[in-house]
């Protein structure tokens, strides 16, 4: 089994998860190359949340394997160690820490040691001040750094979280409806920012909007219940009958 | 390193509030030895010792506050390591009485040989030192609080459950300290302290001492909070408060964090306990009681949960208002207690320290910024 996972940077097979006997994940594979952007739809209880939940350790799968890089198995570690590999997500509903000033919610998502005696005698250094700096004009948010995270727009939250994700420097991202609740303005900006992060990082975009999806332009997954019904571009997915039933309805 | 570690943590507030506690420390005993009776400056042995305990009492607080304000531990049950801190202390004093208990046994306490033991347990061994004795009021309540904190923030149990479950731990410790054969006095507890490292405890100099030691141990305590809140550790402890999962997904090993600042705050609570027994006389097992867990967390709502100042006041305060209340109407108190807690939640998110806030920028900022200034968003609770 591992030697078809070589040379992929994730590799799920025949997973399966259920809940009081509700099959939410259902012998789902899926492979992903090492920078390769995909983008996920499905509708609704397809199983998406559920597979990111999965892959970064929140739940744990019945059966199947879940493998990082090739080789590491992501069912036998924690969110913490997950996180510390290289594997980062951004949540549906934008998840910053709204007590916390918009650069410190950089900065501790930066990537460093993350040991509790490490963070307690930490001091900044002037390379992770640059590095705070840099993405904060990336997000578009330099402006803003001392105000409040809670005080931030909707998108402006999605964004902070987007800069938290990179400030992590994962090498696989996994990005829950980015563009949910966004203005058509702010949908395009995060299809272009997103586009950007794909060309040195691998990306899981799971997403309901169309038309975002069709601006990301890349190899598309439709789930359904639990498992893939089609893989392929958005053109061609979009042409398949079984897609056009599940979406359309019988 | 760690000097500059503590002394670079403290910000205008805090330096004022060291600054305060160390001229407490001097001037109250001055004002209690050194100034004649009848001065408007004396300090009677009376308010000094009522106003040492006070103190205890604040550092109690500042270590609830460390865990409920910063890391959304609500701990209902810190009394317990207070009481455990105490009865360290206490085992300590009643080894210094020897011989002049009413039974003049050298060895064993009173309470033993009313029970007819032949000799010392175990677990009694080495609190005639000192040093051994100040040792167990760190480790006692630090281990007790490593290992229940282990336990539970690796099963995740958090919010109400885990303020259930210290409950239940204050609540067992109160029950086991009553019974005559666990060795610590039963319902009686530890009485009739004699002398402490040589000096007579009743003495008014051994008071004056115990009030300057407890007001540096509290301004102690506070830059040692200050410098944990302020580092980068005290800030995953808040976004941990905040959004635990979210801290998880970022790489951050919640329990450990939990589990440091969980202990740090249980050692801080025992020094508490271990200064107030001198200075009350006695230690029992009352101090267990879930009620006086719940009070601690009282004051530190009055004062300002999420501050490291507002435990100071709050505990000061409404010890003040307690000692004056149980005097002058004692049947309210409890009535009075209960309705401060009732209108400082409704009214006061962020109690005294927040009101003050509040209206220090609506002196500085008269205009529109006000909403908000006085409350940050995420501590509904």
């Amino acid at each position: 089994m591992t030697d078809k996972a070589e040379g992929s940077l994730l590799y799920l097979d025949d997973v399966s998860v259920s809940f009081d006997g509700f099959r939410a994940i259902n012998r789902l594979s899926l492979v992903l190359e090492p920078g390769e952007m995909r983008a996920i739809i499905g509708p609704n209880g397809a199983g998406k949340t559920t597979m990111m939940d999965i892959i970064t350790g929140k739940t744990r799968p019945d059966t199947g394997d879940v493998l990082f890089d090739g080789s590491v198995d992501l069912t036998r570690l924690d969110e913490a160690a997950i996180a510390n590999l290289g594997i980062g997500r951004k949540f549906q509903k934008p998840t910053v820490f709204e007590s916390h000033s918009v650069e410190d919610n950089i900065a501790l998502a930066l990537k460093g040691r993350r040991g509790a005696f490490a963070t307690l005698f930490h001091r900044r250094s002037a390379a992770e001040q640059d590095r705070i700096d840099a993405l904060l004009a990336t997000i578009r948010l330099s402006d803003k750094r001392d105000l409040l995270a809670a005080r931030l727009s909707h998108g402006q939250k999605q964004w902070l979280e987007i800069g938290m994700l990179l400030a992590q420097e994962p090498r696989l991202l996994l990005v829950d409806e980015p563009a949910a609740g966004m203005t058509d303005a702010e949908t395009a900006e995060t299809a272009i920012l997103l586009k950007d992060i794909a060309r040195t990082q691998s990306v899981v975009v799971v997403e309901h909007d169309m038309t975002f999806v069709r601006a990301l332009d890349v190899k598309v997954t439709v789930l359904h219940e639990g498992s893939v019904l089609a893989e392929g571009s958005l053109d061609a997915v979009s042409a398949n009958p079984k897609v056009i039933e599940v979406y359309l309805g019988r | 390193m760690i000097t500059s570690f503590l002394i670079d943590s403290l910000d205008r507030r805090g330096r004022i509030v060291v600054g305060l506690l160390v001229a407490l420390a001097l001037l109250v005993p001055a004002g209690n030895l050194l100034v004649p009776e009848g001065s408007a400056f004396h300090v009677s042995t009376y308010q000094l010792t009522l106003f040492g305990k006070y103190l205890t009492y604040a550092l109690l607080a500042l270590s609830v506050d460390l865990v409920w304000g910063y890391c959304g531990i609500l701990s209902l049950g810190h009394g317990a390591f207070f009481a455990l801190g105490g009865y360290a202390m206490g085992m300590y004093l009643m080894r210094q009485i020897g011989a002049r208990g009413v039974y003049a046994d050298p060895v064993l306490p009173d309470f033993m040989v009313f029970l007819n033991w032949k000799e010392l347990p175990w677990f009694w061994h080495g609190f005639d030192m000192a040093w051994y004795a100040l040792l167990m009021v760190i480790l006692v309540p630090g281990l007790l609080a490593l290992l229940f904190g282990w336990l539970s923030f690796r099963s995740r149990v958090t919010g109400v459950y885990l303020s259930i479950i210290t409950q239940a731990l204050t609540y067992a410790l109160l029950l086991a300290f009553f019974r005559n054969d666990m060795g610590f006095g039963g319902n009686n507890g530890l009485t009739d302290f004699k002398d402490i490292v040589g000096f007579p405890i009743q003495a008014p100099g051994t008071r004056a001492a115990l009030f300057a030691a407890s007001a540096l141990m509290l301004a102690l305590g506070f830059v040692v909070a200050s410098a944990v809140v302020r580092s980068k550790l005290g800030k995953v402890l808040v976004a941990i408060r905040d959004a635990e999962s979210r801290t998880r997904f970022i790489g951050y090993r919640v329990e450990h964090y939990k589990l440091f600042v969980w202990t740090l705050s249980a050692v801080m609570a025992g020094v508490a306990g271990a200064l107030y027994v001198p200075q009350v006389g006695i230690i029992n097992p009352s101090e267990f009681d879930p009620a006086a867990s719940i009070e601690a967390v009282i004051w530190v709502a009055v004062g300002g949960r999420g501050t490291l100042v507002g435990p100071l006041i709050g505990a000061v305060a409404v010890n003040f208002g307690k000692t004056w209340f149980t005097g002058a109407l004692p049947e309210v108190w409890l009535y009075a207690l209960g309705a401060l807690f009732v209108v400082v939640t409704l009214f006061l998110p962020r109690g005294i320290v927040g009101l003050w806030d509040r209206v220090v920028s609506r002196r500085t900022k008269p205009a529109k910024e006000m909403d908000g200034s006085g409350r940050r968003a995420g501590e509904a609770a």
